[in-house]
């Protein structure tokens, strides 16, 4: 029994540590072979699997998108540029429902970000033991690395470091755009002047900090939590295919509902981004009074 | 769980993205959809001005037809007129120039009758003067009697 438990909670943890690079504590670079060693490798050490599946995802999607635009026809569109069209006319119509300036960056950001982010949550849909087993034979064989030390996640969304790497992005781009239209006494003026009057500026300040800071934490954390909880259940309900016959059919249904439910949650969660980003956005280009 | 780099890399990826979607993916796309926009708007504003001008031109063309018609009438009714007068003015040339040959026919019968009247009656008084120099035997003096004898021719 004791071996069991502890044969789960490693299951559970290697499903949930990612490859880190980075300087060991002897000093030499490699990938870390436990959580603990990640952990120990401080603010400098990459994942490579996040990073390098989110560059993927990323560059297929431009691909995809640029090949639409280099034979673009204005004619009658047909087959991708159709689909192409399609998924650019709802983001048009989401920015413009919510975003009243005049932005050219805008709608293409909103457009990156929702596609980006549904494509990377999409990635939960894969069967969990699928690439992280890949990954253990290419990194086995081809590397020679230790079996139990290959990690692989291979939902960059279930990596707080991505969802708080794209969501300082927006920050940036909140704060630039409020300097921007603003100035920066009219953006500082913002920060200190509400809601209370110019009697209670600490007050004012801490409140209006937060909020701003609340900002890019809470587009992070949203869509770290929301992905990072449904992987969960995912490797729980994969835990369930070797926990006996009543259990193993069990799993598979509840692999099947889950797997519906969270097609609904992925597009959602990618919704929510995009449409946060843009009326934050929005509220850096409107001037207060 | 972690916090490392992978943030600032996740950032520069995020930020090349959607530098490169601003740049070559956006625009091509979202213009050509504004072209085609524009292509249909200006189609149905096509449409609509031509259903229009065939409209106008369907009343000008009723309004030709409709001047053709009456020019035709009065054309008609012209030649109707002067036809009546025509037919009129034959009418009375015909008349006068029947009277005139009637009157000139009678004339020239009256002459006749009056120089045949003439002849008759001095051949009657020859006749006359004849039968009775014969009756007589003797000659009548033809100086002394000739007042008598016009006088008679006259009354014959």
């Amino acid at each position: 029994m004791a071996t069991d438990t502890l044969t789960s909670s490693e299951y559970i943890k290697h499903h949930l540590q990612n490859l880190t690079l980075g300087q060991r504590d002897d000093g030499t670079w490699g990938f870390a072979h436990s959580s603990q060693e990640a952990a120990d490798m401080g603010f400098w050490a990459v994942n490579v699997d996040s990073l390098a599946v989110s560059l993927v995802l990323g560059a297929l999607l431009m691909w995809f998108f640029r090949r639409v635009a280099k034979k673009v026809e204005v004619g009658i569109p047909s087959g991708a540029q159709n689909f192409a069209e399609w998924i650019i006319d709802f983001i048009n119509d989401s920015v413009n429902s919510s975003f009243s300036g005049k932005n050219p960056l805008v709608a293409p950001l909103a457009f990156t970000i929702f596609l980006w982010v549904f494509l990377m949550n999409l990635m939960d849909l894969l069967p969990i033991d699928l690439v992280p087993e890949l990954a253990k034979l290419v990194g086995v064989h081809a590397f020679g690395m230790d079996p139990h030390a290959v990690f692989f996640k291979v939902v960059p969304t279930t990596d707080i470091n991505v969802t708080l790497g794209m969501a300082l992005g927006v920050f940036v781009l909140i704060l630039y755009y409020s300097v921007k239209m603003k100035g920066v006494g009219g953006f500082v003026g913002e920060l200190t002047l509400q809601p209370f009057g110019k009697w209670a500026i600490p007050v004012n300040f801490l409140l209006e900090g937060v909020s701003l800071l609340a900002k890019p934490i809470s587009l992070a954390l949203r869509l770290f939590g929301n992905m990072y909880a449904g992987e969960m259940i995912f490797i729980l309900i994969a835990m369930m295919y070797s926990a006996g016959v009543v259990l193993a059919p069990l799993g598979i249904v509840l692999q099947l509902g889950w797997a519906i439910f969270h097609i609904l949650i992925i597009t959602l969660q990618a919704f929510i981004f995009m449409t946060l980003t843009v009326v934050y956005l929005d509220m850096a280009h409107q001037q207060h009074h | 769980m972690n916090l490392n780099a992978t943030i600032f890399g996740q950032m520069i990826a995020f930020a090349i993205f959607v530098a490169f979607c601003m740049k070559y993916v956006w625009p091509p796309i979202t213009a050509a959809l504004d072209e085609r926009t524009k292509k249909i708007a200006d189609g149905l504003a096509a449409a609509e001005r031509g259903r229009h001008e065939q409209e106008l031109a369907e009343k000008r063309a009723q309004q030709v037809i409709h001047e053709a018609k009456d020019q035709a009438n009065e054309i008609i009714s012209q030649a109707q007129h002067r036809g009546n007068e025509l037919v009129d003015e034959s009418k009375d040339t015909a008349r006068i120039e029947g009277e005139r040959i009637l009157n000139s026919a009678q004339a020239e019968i009256e002459q006749e009758a009056n120089k045949a009247k003439d002849e008759l009656r001095t051949q009657v008084a020859s006749i006359a003067l004849a039968g009775a120099e014969k009756i007589l035997g003797r000659e009548i003096d033809k100086k002394s009697h000739t007042a008598l004898l016009e006088e008679l021719v006259s009354r014959i």
